[in-house]
């Protein structure tokens, strides 16, 4: 196959067991550099879970990520930030006490270098460090948006910007395939259609995005291909437009029943 | 409103303000002096207090590790201190030798602290924190027999003094028609380590590793997620708090001339772990006024509440000695009761940057 060159991130059999729950089973999949790679499934599929999975979290019981050729298995959640990979979560987890700014400032940790010693002396290197962290902490603040909340303690931003902050903390820690989970949810229409515009800015920006969603116009408009999971299996992956209309796929999401009744319709 | 010092406009008024107080502090202990030499003793009591609180703060106010074995380490500064400056091996090293010592081996007991605790949060972490304070003091009980190591509850004594350039800091001198006691020329010195200690703190919490110690205090899971090596960073917290925790000892052990396990209870643990808490948790100028008060109200009630007795009732109705706790106590519930999150809550640091210039509100 000639895509398996521009292969980001290869999943291979990731499966994962809490006590005799299967979350997930032989998970196989494959998201290209520069697309935006959907995750949907009804709620419990383990969409989140091969989130933690993936981020280094939890450890999969079975099958393993290689992402840019190199295996993710066993490596700790900050060395996966190292690598490449950022995340949001889908119950925002800010630093609520610490202002906007500090929130993207912080996601700069992994690109930056000063030590304790340098912190202490503050020489010329560490100033100018500091300077550029704070800098690219603006930059990305206007990027997604939230910038003139920039000193405001993020607990006290509007959830949207929560939102978005935590996109720009993620961005921060300049990642090749950014993983965003639920970003649109509680958000009305018209913050539903900046996200949209967002991510797509971020996808032509160069990063590769997967997006776990419930919001399906958004899905189906944004991705270029989707994964449905259902009880932790994949039931269908492929373009938007071929996944929605793929008999599985409805009856996870509506019950087989009913399923039926939109076919005869 | 009419601001009157607008230091933006006026970066010298800054100055100015550093000059003042800096004439205030050096003209301090000689005021003291004057109501009684006791209260230059007081007063570097609280200074040491005020180190140990700071690095507390390191552990408990930025990174959230809650702590109640601190005091341990203090122990370990005074100990390593002691068993290198006193009869009791007959070594007699000098000071500038022994308190990089002794910060590195409280630094070292840091570390053994945080290696078994990092899976460890809140509640737990404060049990087996107060457990490794118990032990410690136990130890250094106990280490009497078979070698004589601490000589046990009898303490260490004839602790030799700190010596700069042949001068005592113990004995009192006259110089440049003044009387230098002891305890004024320990106050100078241990001013210029509080000083030194204020400004690693600000570096430290304005920095990178300040950065990722308050992430792990905001949220550990998130911290992890953007990158941050939560053990390694937990480990510098404790390793740092720690060494503060064994330069203050080093400087107590000379002070006193004397240490015994005695001075390492856990109530003092307590009693820093109420100074951080009481000031403000990660805000550092308020840890440091948190330890004053926590240091000079009780000594200040000692002196006023047997008078106030006298001058009100004509007689001493309760002995001042009870009644000087139960009043600091009181004292303690209502400030946590009034102002849950400090005198100085953790402020919000406002940032601006010189190159873009985004303020916060003129923008909206």
């Amino acid at each position: 196959m000639s895509d398996t060159a521009r292969a980001l991130l290869v999943a291979n059999g990731i499966s994962k067991r809490f006590g005799g729950v299967h979350a997930l089973s032989g998970v196989t999949f494959e998201i290209r550099q520069g697309e935006i790679y959907g995750l949907i499934g009804p709620n419990g599929a383990g969409k989140t879970t091969l989130f933690n999975v993936l981020t280094g979290i939890y450890p999969a019981d079975g099958g393993e990520f290689a992402f840019e050729g190199r295996s993710l298995a066993a490596v700790k959640p900050h060395e996966v930030a190292a690598r490449g990979i950022a995340r949001t979560f889908q119950n925002i987890r800010l630093f609520a006490n610490l202002s906007a700014l500090e929130n993207v400032m912080i996601g700069r940790h992994v690109r930056t270098h000063a030590t304790v010693f340098g912190a202490i002396m503050r020489n010329a290197r560490t100033r100018e460090e500091e300077r550029a962290i704070e800098k690219r902490g603006y930059a990305l603040l206007e990027y997604v948006g939230v910038a003139r909340r920039a000193n405001d303690l993020a607990k006290h931003l509007a959830y949207g910007d929560q939102r978005k902050l935590e996109i720009a903390r993620a961005l921060a820690t300049d990642p090749r395939l950014l993983a965003l989970d639920e970003p649109a949810a509680g958000m009305n229409a018209t913050e539903t259609a900046a996200l949209r515009a967002l991510l797509e800015r971020i996808r032509g920006d160069g990063t590769t995005i997967l997006l776990i969603e419930h919001d399906m116009k958004l899905v189906m408009s944004l991705c270029d291909r989707v994964l449905v999971l259902d009880y932790g299996k994949k039931i269908a992956e492929g373009p938007a437009a071929v996944v929605q209309k793929d008999e599985k796929v409805i009856s996870a999401y509506l019950g087989a029943d009913v399923a039926l009744d939109v076919k005869r319709a | 409103m009419h601001v009157f010092f607008d230091t933006r406009k006026h970066p010298w008024l800054v100055w100015l303000g550093f000059a003042l107080i800096g004439i205030a502090l050096a003209l301090l202990p000689f005021a003291l002096a004057q109501v009684g030499t006791s209260w230059v003793r007081i007063t570097n009591y609280a200074i040491l207090y005020i180190l140990l609180a700071l690095g507390l703060n390191i552990v408990v106010g930025f990174a959230g590790l809650l702590d109640l074995g601190y005091i341990a380490f203090y122990a370990m500064g005074a100990y390593t201190y002691a068993l290198l400056a006193s009869p009791h091996f007959n070594l007699h090293l000098p000071f500038w030798v022994i308190l990089p010592i002794g910060a590195a081996v409280a630094a070292f007991f840091g570390l053994l602290l945080g290696a078994p605790t990092l899976k460890l949060r809140g509640d737990y972490l404060a049990i087996v924190t107060l457990g490794f304070g118990e032990i410690i003091r136990i130890f250094l009980n106990n280490l009497s027999r078979p070698i004589n190591i601490t000589n046990g509850p009898q303490g260490i004594a004839s602790i030799d003094p700190f010596r700069i350039a042949g001068v005592s800091l113990s004995s009192s001198d006259t110089f440049l028609g003044l009387t230098w006691s002891g305890p004024i020329k320990y106050y100078y010195l241990l001013l210029v380590v509080l000083m030194i200690v204020i400004v690693i703190n600000i570096r430290l919490q304005n920095s990178r590793i300040g950065r990722a110690w308050e992430a792990i205090r905001e949220d550990e899971v998130a911290a992890r997620a953007m990158g941050i090596n939560t053990r390694n960073m937990k480990l510098l917290a404790f390793a740092m708090g720690a060494s503060f925790g064994g330069i203050a000892g080093g400087m107590f052990s000379a002070i006193q001339g004397f240490i015994s396990p005695e001075s390492f209870v856990l109530v003092e643990s307590v009693n820093v772990l109420a100074m951080v808490v009481l000031g403000g948790m990660g805000n550092i100028f308020g840890v440091i006024l948190g330890a004053l008060l926590l240091s000079f109200v009780p000594e200040v009630l000692r002196y006023t509440v047997g008078p106030a007795q006298m001058a009100l009732f004509g007689r001493t109705i309760i002995d001042p000695e009870v009644i000087r706790m139960l009043l600091f106590g009181i004292t303690l519930v209502g400030m946590m009761l009034f102002r849950p999150a400090g005198i100085l809550p953790s402020a919000l640091r406002k940032r601006e940057l010189e190159t873009a210039r985004v303020p916060a509100a003129t923008t909206a």
